[in-house]
């Protein structure tokens, strides 16, 4: 009965085949280490925050007059409306945690590289679109952050010569950020940009799954398959898609099936994430005032400016960037050249090796200080910007930008070690 | 290299940790329990009579304080519900609006998240450290909210606060010293008894601001506990599979 | 790699335990989602008990009341309309009020604790309309039933006691809130001694 039901859909949408193809059967390199879980743990993330999402838009009001007390009247009034508005806003900082974890590991094993590098590329656009849902997701509880993070951020498009200010004024589509901002933000915030991420993340995964995974070792798992014959190969044990070994052409060598094995490795890390999620959640939702900023607690007013502001923690090291950098339109166009340096990855960096594993000591120094760049950079977008700060601003961008002038400069003849044939 | 780096590193770390500490003012920790029933009912007696005149709670119902700390509705609306109509109201009062700007320079603002906005410690000071000062409008001035535009209000409890000063030596040299903030003794309550009063407010303030917390402790807990449990079944099931790989 | 034999058993064993605890996760994550639909404390609030004041009240007269949204009638019935309760009897769906549209406590004759004061939600069981209260031209709409209340939508009739007439679309009598007398003069409406 049930068999007959699942043939009926079958032949009309090849639903198993295509779970054979993106889960059941499709070969993951067996060496995924702790880096290799942030990719699942984004998408956990991204299922909490429009669930979650969702469910706030049930009582939030979005006016200038209304919002701030529907927040309120969520995190009093509304059964277990504090928990559902602590996933939200927790879950906003957890999606930014995860996804810079989820860089790095990319940066670290070469996973941009070629043939990945759409694969990145629609990463970076998956990034720069969640950074868009994120700050006008901050203005909606229409707190003193929310309102002048906002006007800050806006203001940076004032910058853009002859159109600046009519571009703001546009966007604002008022003489200050309004309640028409505020619902303009609201409808590309709850539509608009969950619908293009969703997209987004589709597109990623297809193209991932037609080039395949890389893994810390950056080999690859899929060979020509030349007949040898290749010993204690434990994809022999398994049954992967025709797809995969293009009807025998290719070989698979120490991939495992998705299914059961990283399904199940993935829970263990969803676990372990979700332990620390609950916790933040639970004992600590403001995240010692970086996830949910104490002056958000007061409604916006547009004639007091709060004593200090900094943009929620996951835009500070591009906020220093931009501080650091005395001339306001050149600040503007080095914060956009940090992410667009980082897009521009696959094809700055030259050398046949993908993993740190086997690279240079001078390409492992480097990217150690890239991540310590980035770091500093995110603790001073924090702080006040006094000249001891921007000086030290201004060292760390040099080294967040030297990043990439030196890969393109030392790949091209980089001393790499001997690539091992097999996955360890 | 490297001791340099890690000298700025330690640098920013410390600084970043000052930004977030915030006022240069040292802020006494503010002795709070918010699972301390009595001290809560005492100051949410404290804020009726002291701070509703001028401060709302406009966020916060008094059925969600009475519920929370244990007042029955009928006793909480004799005793502490003298703005409500009905007990489902929220704890606002009926001062205008624009006179409160004109007397104060400011509308006196709203007090509901008001232990979120400055942090508990902040207002635990803050209510201690009034102190008289002749130049100001209402007489007083205020430590850790220099040129605060509120008068002391809490003065018939305190007394009347004065920067208390003493001559010591310093390097030989008698100098005058600051030594904190002292009280004419005309109060009704002791230094000890003022500053129980004060916490019980303050304790009071913190849970407006976040009415949920305690239950957010406790079902926190049973969550961890369940994801604990789960983490052992995945984990075993995991090695179990992983069998075959390794 | 090892060669050991797969111990199916354990296997199935932490793949159904893990399922299970996954299972009961996801009942427990699924809990506020759910329950945050439940009326929020400002509707609770709004939907709070209300109290009438009848001293005022004169023989024969409706005033109405709101509660939770709903309009509520509270009708001082003469003798005569007392009376014509036994009347009606032989044309009414549910004389006896079996269904439970009313509390215990106004299971009776007169569905009411006063025989006099009549407390209903005055809703039509119909399709939701407001019936109109005929307090002398009812004879129009039931012969030999001198008052009692129309629903104009479409034309069910009830009686005084709420009760409704066989052969109008209505299916059931009106409904009677929870209610109690505070004094003489009192009535709160959405709570009774049982619940207050």
């Amino acid at each position: 009965m049930f068999k007959n039901f699942m043939s009926w859909i079958e032949y009309r949408m090849p639903f198993m085949e295509k779970m054979n193809l993106h889960v059941m059967q499709y070969p993951a390199p067996k060496n995924f280490n702790f880096w290799y879980f942030f990719g699942s743990l984004a998408m956990l993330v991204l299922v909490n925050q429009i669930l979650t999402g969702i469910w706030l838009t049930m009582n939030f009001v979005p006016t200038a007059e209304g919002a701030f007390a529907s927040v309120e009247y969520i995190m009093r009034d509304v059964d277990y409306g504090w928990l559902l508005r602590y996933m939200h806003s927790t879950g906003a900082s957890a999606f930014f945690v995860v996804v810079y974890l989820h860089m790095l590991r990319g940066m670290m094993y070469g996973s941009y590289q070629k043939p990945r590098e759409l694969l990145w590329i629609f990463g970076m656009l998956i990034f720069l679109v969640l950074m868009a849902e994120a700050f006008m997701g901050y203005l909606l509880p229409w707190g003193q952050m929310s309102f002048w993070g906002a006007q800050v951020i806006i203001s940076i498009f004032g910058v853009i010569p002859v159109i600046g200010d009519d571009l703001t004024l546009w966007i604002r589509g008022d003489y200050v950020i309004s309640g028409a901002t505020l619902n303009r933000f609201f409808a590309l915030h709850v539509i608009a940009l969950p619908l293009v991420l969703v997209v987004l993340v589709f597109l990623h995964i297809i193209a991932l799954h037609e080039v395949g995974s890389n893994n810390p070792d950056g080999i690859d798992v899929k060979r020509p398959n030349d007949g040898q014959k290749i010993e204690d190969n434990v994809s022999d044990k398994f049954t992967f898609h025709e797809y995969f070994t293009k009807g025998g052409k290719k070989i698979i060598v120490d991939a495992i099936p998705f299914h059961p094995y990283y399904t199940v490795k993935d829970i263990v890390g969803v676990v372990g994430f979700l332990f620390i999620f609950c916790f933040v959640i639970f004992f600590a939702p403001e995240g010692g005032g970086f996830f949910l900023e104490p002056p958000n607690f007061e409604p916006a007013n547009p004639m007091k400016t709060p004593e200090h502001i900094a943009p929620v923690w996951y835009f500070t090291p591009f906020y220093a960037i931009l501080r650091a950098v005395p001339d306001q339109l050149f600040g503007a166009i080095f914060m956009f050249l940090a992410i667009i340096f980082l897009a521009l990855l696959p094809w700055l960096d030259r050398c046949p090796v993908r993993s740190v594993r086997y690279r240079s000591n001078l390409h492992k120094a480097n990217l150690v200080m890239f991540c310590i760049s980035f770091v500093v950079l995110g603790v001073l977008g924090v702080l006040p910007a006094t000249p001891t700060y921007t000086l030290l601003a201004q060292i760390f961008s040099f080294t967040y930008f030297a990043y990439f002038g030196l890969l393109w400069f030392y790949s091209k003849n980089e001393k790499t070690k001997p690539l091992p044939v097999r996955l360890s | 290299m490297i001791k340099k780096l890690f000298t700025v590193l330690a640098l920013v770390a410390s600084s970043a940790a000052m930004a977030a500490g915030g006022h240069a003012v040292h802020l006494d920790k503010a002795p709070i329990d918010l699972t301390d029933k009595e001290s809560l009912q005492r100051g949410a007696r404290m804020f009726q009579n002291y701070c509703l005149g001028c401060h709302q709670m406009q966020y916060q119902r008094y059925s969600r304080t009475f519920r929370d700390l244990g007042i029955p509705d009928d006793v909480g609306m004799a005793t502490l519900g003298f703005t409500a109509n009905k007990v489902g109201d929220h704890i606002k009062n009926a001062a205008p609006k624009a006179d409160l700007a004109n007397w104060f320079g400011a509308a006196p603002p709203d007090l509901t998240n008001v232990a979120r906005v400055r942090g508990p410690d902040w207002i635990y000071t803050y209510l201690r450290t009034f102190y008289v000062d002749p130049s100001r409008p209402f007489g007083v001035n205020n430590e850790v909210f220099p040129l605060v535009g509120m008068p002391h209000v809490l003065q018939e409890l305190q007394g009347i606060p004065y920067k208390a000063t003493e001559t010591r030596l310093v390097d030989g040299v008698p100098t005058e010293v600051d030594v904190g903030i002292k009280t004419d003794g005309s109060g009704e309550l002791s230094t000890e008894e003022y500053d129980r009063a004060v916490a019980d407010l303050v304790n009071y303030l913190e849970y407006v601001g976040e009415p949920s917390k305690l239950e957010s402790h406790s079902l926190g807990v049973k969550v961890l506990i369940f994801l604990g449990i789960f983490f052992i079944f995945a984990f075993l099931l995991k090695k179990e599979y992983w069998r075959d790989v390794h | 790699m090892s060669n050991a034999p797969v111990d199916h058993g354990r296997r199935r064993f932490l793949t159904i335990a893990t399922s299970v605890v996954g299972g009961v996760g996801a009942i427990g994550a699924a809990v506020p989602f759910i329950a945050s639909w439940n009326p929020s404390e400002k509707a609770k609030q709004a939907g709070a008990p209300v109290t009438a004041d009848i001293s005022k009240l004169e023989d024969g007269q409706l005033i109405r009341v709101e509660w939770r949204g709903k309009p509520v009638w509270i009708v001082k019935r003469t003798p005569a309309m007392l009376e014509s309760l036994t009347k009606a009897v032989d044309k009414l769906r549910d004389p006896a009020s079996e269904e439970p549209q009313q509390p215990d406590y106004a299971k009776n004759d007169h569905r009411s604790k006063k025989p006099e004061i009549f407390v209903a939600v005055g809703i039509c069981t119909h399709l939701g309309c407001s019936p109109t209260y005929i307090m002398n031209d009812f004879e129009a709409q039931v012969e030999g039933i001198p008052s009692g209340f129309f629903c104009p939508c479409h034309g069910s009739t009830y009686d005084m006691a709420g009760r409704v007439f066989s052969g109008v679309p209505a299916p059931k009598n009106l409904m009677i809130p929870p209610y109690m007398f505070v004094d003489d003069t009192t009535i709160l409406i959405g709570a009774d001694e049982g619940t207050a």
